[in-house]
């Protein structure tokens, strides 16, 4: 069980990252990395909502849709708690946790339309997870996201002193640099864990 | 068939669901807001920009609605808006008089000596990591190298011929700028004082000479010739007294290096 649940979270930090190598959740990716602060905070908010929405949709999913034979509905049904999910947590968070609400801050309601959160869900599906294992994997997926976020910033902050020739000023050295980030992780690809 | 009313009734039944927890949820969760506050925060200038001392639009609007800062201190907003945020909070507008950034250098590109050619990161902070003070052999110069320009949210700075310079059109006041500037030598000044030393230098003359063709080299006439005793030299620099100025440029006209700066149109200065 637990060698199940270390081979898992390494999976989805390092080998089967979700932006690396899953390429998932690229918009915030990219949106969110000027600065590794807001990257940090947009990185907490994933792994805050892929846990929790891991875990929910886990108890949807088998209490309501495979027990109806609706398996089809997965996508629609997912999107749906997800986005009712994240709205219920801000609210939640504005009232009872004034101070992580506003470190959070705009990343929140962000996240309801990010793709990673809708693979996380998907994926443990796929992968037969059962409870605990789709937790861990919703939480450690996104601190893999977050990991490939806060990496991603600090580079970006860097290249912002460098000298590279002009063409590549803005978006361009940006993507440059992502992709030579994702060949790195690239390296783990393949690798077998227990 | 059964299959899809099924689907129907699931979704629209988890869907209706949530939607009910949300409402309920809005109104268990529900923050409370001071109406005044959400009045005042439409008022401002909107531009974040931390000039009144406070985290954003949103943290001086709180701060006023609670009472505990003034109404007048949004610079981005001007006379106009402290007067909309005094009516809601029902209190007099009280004065507060416009301010602009200043850059007091005139060491511009070619005038002010070099130690060496900068290659470097073009940022200040990173310029002054060679002995603290940068390429030029002026210690109190400005660098040039815009980090003003970077945090300026009104596109106010402009680095002209190697200094920044302030678009006193633009300018709102805010004083991002002079928090930014890593030699800390842009100075916040009422925007109605029309005459200020565009220098920053307190060497003495014989080595501002050397320096600069612009610096002060504190020679006084300023000061002796200013019908209102408002400019005096202080450590060999010429310091202006906006308290006693009466704004006539006799300074500006008599300066021998020319770096006493007057702003806008000039009036015939009346000789009292």
């Amino acid at each position: 069980m637990l060698t199940n649940i270390i081979s898992i979270s390494l999976g989805a930090i390092l080998i089967n990252n979700f932006i690396f190598s899953q390429f998932l959740g690229c918009c915030p990716f990219l949106g969110c990395s000027s600065k590794v602060e807001t990257a940090t905070g947009m990185g907490l908010a994933v792994v805050f909502v892929m846990g929790l929405a891991s875990a929910i949709c886990w108890v949807i999913d088998q209490y309501l849709l495979v027990a109806l034979h609706l398996e089809f509905l997965q996508t629609l049904a997912f999107i749906l708690v997800i986005a009712a999910l994240v709205q219920f947590v801000e609210m939640f968070l504005k009232k009872s946790v004034p101070s992580l609400y506003s470190a959070l801050g705009i990343y929140l309601p962000l996240i309801t339309t990010n793709c990673a959160v809708l693979g996380v869900v998907l994926l443990n599906v796929q992968n037969d997870y059962n409870f605990l294992e789709s937790l861990v994997y919703g939480i450690t997926g996104g601190l893999g996201f977050m990991l490939a976020i806060v990496l991603f910033a600090s580079v970006r902050e860097r290249t912002e002193f460098s000298d590279y020739p002009e063409c590549f000023e803005g978006f361009p050295i940006c993507l440059v640099s992502a992709g030579l980030l994702a060949l790195a992780f690239m390296g783990f690809s393949g690798m077998q864990i227990f | 068939m059964s299959s899809i009313l099924l689907a129907i009734l699931v979704l629209g039944v988890l869907g209706g669901i949530f939607g009910a927890v949300l409402a309920f949820a809005s109104k268990i969760f529900y923050v409370e807001v001071d109406p005044k506050q959400e009045a005042i925060r439409a008022c401002l200038a909107g531009a974040n920009c931390g000039g009144c001392g406070y985290p954003g639009c949103d943290g001086y609007a709180a701060a006023v609605a609670a009472g505990e800062a003034p109404t007048n201190r949004c610079v981005a907003g001007g006379a106009e808006c402290a007067e909309k945020v005094a009516r809601i909070m029902g209190v007099d507008v009280g004065a507060s008089e416009p301010m602009v950034a200043f850059v007091p250098c005139s060491g511009t590109e070619g005038h002010a000596e070099k130690r060496f050619n900068y290659n470097g990161p073009k940022d200040c902070q990173a310029a002054m990591l060679f002995g603290g003070k940068s390429n030029k052999t002026c210690t109190f110069a400005c660098i040039g190298l815009g980090n003003c320009v970077k945090v300026c949210q009104f596109g106010a700075m402009e680095i002209v011929d190697g200094i920044a310079k302030v678009n006193r059109a633009k300018c709102v006041g805010c004083g991002a700028c002079a928090e930014a500037c890593p030699k800390s030598i842009i100075k916040m000044i009422p925007a109605s004082q029309k005459v200020m030393p565009a220098c920053n230098n307190h060497d003495k003359g014989a080595k501002v000479m050397k320096m600069c063709d612009f610096g002060c080299i504190g020679c006084m006439k300023c000061q002796r010739e200013c019908p209102a005793d408002a400019i005096v030299v202080k450590d060999n620099l010429a310091v202006v007294d906006v308290t006693k100025c009466v704004q006539c440029g006799h300074c500006a006209d008599i300066c021998p290096r020319h770096i006493i700066t007057y702003f806008g149109k000039r009036q015939e200065a009346t000789a009292e």
